[in-house]
Formats: structure tokens, C-alpha cells, sequence
């Protein structure tokens, strides 16, 4: 993919700005649609997003990874856009507090299937992931 | 006695003295937290922007906008006002304006014959409303200083919440906006329900190509989370401009106390020097006549 044209990209949380420049392809997850990546030049697109692992593929081959948990994507332009509740880089996510958070909620998980639990549990693998320390899988295996 | 008066003068000296260094520092704290709190503003903008973007570029695909948010009531019967107010005083008129400014539209609407409710943020607001018997809503207050995003979403579930139910058919925001370390100005803001001409109309683009969008979920689900969203995104905008006027007001109304505190400092000691002066003059006076009456003798 080293030779797609370029597309702006822009991560915005309501308290600041994550991440604003050029990268060849985002791959992030929608509510209910599972994965999806956009290249250079995707037709308009709006998503409500889910917690997940958002990666950034720069145009110098470095990665970007993001850990959002829920917000939107907005696909005009050749820009897109995700603005989330709450995101954090992966270079600044605390990989032990991550992984204590989840194992309290599979803790949880274990006892009832509440929603609040599901929701912990899935935030705890989207800053895992991003952090890279969700031994065992694939840099981006939910 | 004259050297009473005098050392009841240097008392009063040290006490204004030590006001004064705390005036001080307060205002060195708050034209810290200027800065600080300008940043915040200026790093929300972004957010904010896109948000409204999204929302139009929505409407202008013709999501179907059927969200209690966007549908405004035919008649107006009770208004809830969020009044944005500091959790401390010394700040000069800033709590007292914006306190004012709520209570004059509430008196307009009382006479109109409307209702009213109030959701008081910050402290102050809530004590002075509670004080003269108002009707209070839920309230919410301790983090005037440097408001989070969480914050936003607590008061934007609750307002959207109180308009969902019908109890209120109009959300104003009173608060004062920054807009320099110089000036601010105390607005008010309607809220909910969002104005068409906000969200409505495009933002330059062409009319098709937002017309052939692809939605994951449909449109209207996009468009019904994303308003809530919308809403606690211009609460949090709101509170961070009233954060950053708060520091400011604050600044100046303790740069003026410092002030007044250095001129009384002047002024007393002047008074006390004076005094001084008189008890040392009226002390040789009696020395000399003392001597004069034992010499003469």
C-alpha cells in the first residue's frame, strides 16, 4: 500500500486533539458492522463507533494505534474524521492498569452478563490492543 | 495615650500586609490558570466544529429528524435555565452578573405567565437561588475551576432528559463567555431545542455529495446518538469558557484588592509616622518643662 495517494486524517476527542495529519489507510470498528478500513478517496461514510483499536497506516510506514471507545466517523473528502467520547494513544495507555481492568471485568463477566460488564470488558481490549499488550493475538485482533 | 494609637496603627499595617500577600499570590494563581484554561477552550474548538459538521452534513442528507431534541413545542410553558456560575466568590461581579442576568429573564417569564425551573452549576448559583426561594432543579457544582468533559455529560443527560419528559419545553445557558483575558460578556444561550438554522443548511459542499452518503447504522440512529452528543458538546464549550472567565474576573478583582491593599498600607503608615512623631514632640516637650520647672525652682 506504500504507493496510495494520501488522505488527511483527524482523531478528536471532546477535550482535545489526538492525532491530525496525512496516512494511507484507517482501519477502525463500526456499531454492528464489524471492522472497517478506508483507503484514499472512500465514498462518504458515517459511522456510529464502537470501543475498538483504531490503526493509523502513515504514509512513512509508521502505525498509529488509537484506543477509542464509542464515538463517530465522518468520510467526506478525502478526509476522515473520528470523533470520539473518549480516545487515547496508544503510547500514553498504562498497559498494567489496562490489564488489571480486564481481568476484573472477566471477574465480572463470570458471575452476571451485564451490560456495564461487556462494555468494561470491551474498553479494556480496545486500550489493550492499542497498547499492544494483548499477548497472544495479532497487533489488532479484537 | 499616643503611642496606644500608634501601635494599634502597626497592627492594622501587619494585618493589611499579610491581606496582601494573599491577594497576591490568588491573583498570580489565577493569571496562571488564564492561560491554562484559554488552552482548554482552544482545544475544544475542534471537536465542537466537527461535531456541528457531522450533524448538518446529516440533515442535509435528509436523516430524518424526528428526535424529540430537534422538534421545537408549539407553546412555550416552562423554561429551565442552566446558570453557570463559579464554586468560590472573590471574583468580583462575576457570579452576580450571570446570576442577574437569570434572574431577570426568570422574572419575565413569571410574568408572561410561564414556568420556570433552574439547574444551578457552581455553587453560588445555587446558594443564591436556594436563598431566595426559587424552585431549584438538580444541581451541580465542584469543578467551576477546570470543568471536565464528564461533567458536560452528567448536565447534558440531565437537561436532555428533563425536555425528553416534557417537563421543560426550553433549555437556556447562561454563562459568560471569554473572549479575551480582557473582556468577557455574560450570554444567553438557547440549547434544547437545537435551532434549525444550526443544523440545518450545508456548509459549502456540494448538495450531492453529501447526498450519497453510506450510513453503518442507518441515519437516524446516527442522528439520535449524535444529538445528545451534540448537546453536551456546546454544555462543555459553555462550561470551559466560563472556567477561563472565572480566572480572569478573579485576576483582576484580586489585582485590584492588591492594589487598594498597598495604597491603604500607604496611607495608614503615613497616619501612624504622624502619630508617632506627635507622641516623640509632646514627650520632649514635657522633658523640657519638667526641666524648666525644676531649674526654675
Amino acid at each position: 500500500m506504500s504507493e496510495t495517494a494520501a488522505m488527511r486524517v483527524e482523531v478528536v476527542s471532546p477535550e482535545r486533539m489526538l492525532f491530525s495529519g496525512e496516512a494511507n489507510q484507517v482501519i477502525t470498528r463500526t456499531l454492528g458492522g464489524g471492522e472497517i478500513a478506508f483507503l484514499a478517496g472512500h465514498a462518504p461514510f458515517l459511522g456510529a463507533l464502537d470501543a475498538c483499536h483504531t490503526r493509523i497506516y502513515q504514509a512513512d510506514g509508521k502505525v498509529v494505534d488509537v484506543a477509542i471507545h464509542g464515538g463517530f466517523v465522518e468520510v467526506s473528502g478525502n478526509k476522515v474524521s473520528l470523533l470520539t467520547d473518549l480516545a487515547e494513544l496508544g503510547t500514553e495507555i498504562d498497559r498494567a492498569r489496562a490489564m488489571r481492568a480486564k481481568e476484573a471485568a472477566e471477574e465480572r463477566m463470570r458471575g452476571e452478563h451485564d451490560a456495564d460488564a461487556v462494555a468494561s470488558l470491551s474498553r479494556a481490549h480496545a486500550r489493550l490492543a492499542a497498547s499492544g499488550g494483548l499477548t497472544g493475538t495479532p497487533a489488532g485482533a479484537h | 495615650m499616643a503611642g496606644g494609637q500608634e501601635r494599634i496603627l502597626r497592627g492594622r499595617i501587619r494585618s493589611v500586609q499579610a491581606t496582601k500577600k494573599i491577594t497576591r499570590a490568588m491573583e498570580l494563581i489565577a493569571a496562571s490558570r488564564i492561560v491554562k484554561a484559554q488552552q482548554r477552550v482552544q482545544a475544544a474548538v475542534p471537536y465542537s466544529e466537527q461535531i456541528t459538521e457531522v450533524v448538518r452534513d446529516l440533515a442535509a442528507a435528509g436523516a430524518s429528524s424526528d428526535s424529540p431534541l430537534l422538534a421545537g413545542r408549539e407553546t412555550i410553558q416552562n423554561v429551565c435555565y442552566v446558570a453557570i456560575t463559579a464554586d468560590r466568590g472573590l471574583c468580583g461581579g462575576y457570579n452576580a452578573s450571570v446570576l442577574r442576568a437569570a434572574e431577570g429573564e426568570i422574572k419575565v417569564d413569571v410574568q408572561a405567565g410561564r414556568g420556570y425551573t433552574i439547574v444551578p452549576v457552581g455553587r453560588k448559583a445555587e446558594s443564591y437561588f436556594r436563598f431566595r426561594g426559587y424552585t431549584l432543579d438538580k444541581g451541580f457544582a465542584g469543578f467551576s475551576d477546570a470543568p471536565a468533559y464528564a461533567n458536560a455529560k452528567e448536565i447534558g443527560q440531565h437537561v436532555v432528559e428533563l425536555y425528553a419528559s416534557g417537563a421543560v419545553d426550553k433549555v437556556v445557558l447562561v454563562y459568560t463567555r471569554f473572549i479575551s483575558a480582557g473582556s468577557q460578556e455574560v450570554v444567553l444561550r438557547p440549547l434544547v431545542p437545537l435551532e434549525r438554522s444550526v443544523v440545518e443548511g450545508g456548509d459549502g459542499k456540494p448538495a450531492d455529495a453529501s447526498a450519497d452518503y453510506e450510513y453503518e447504522p442507518d441515519p437516524t440512529a446516527i442522528l439520535n446518538t449524535l444529538l445528545p452528543r451534540y448537546v453536551e458538546a456546546r454544555i462543555y464549550a459553555a462550561l470551559l469558557n466560563a472556567a477561563a472567565s472565572e480566572h480572569a474576573f478573579r485576576q483582576r478583582a484580586m489585582k485590584s484588592a492588591t492594589d487598594n491593599a498597598e495604597e491603604l498600607i500607604k496611607s495608614l503608615s503615613r497616619i501612624m509616622n504622624r502619630a508617632r512623631q506627635d507622641a516623640i514632640t509632646t514627650e520632649i516637650m514635657e522633658i523640657v518643662g519638667g526641666a524648666e520647672a525644676l531649674s526654675g525652682s
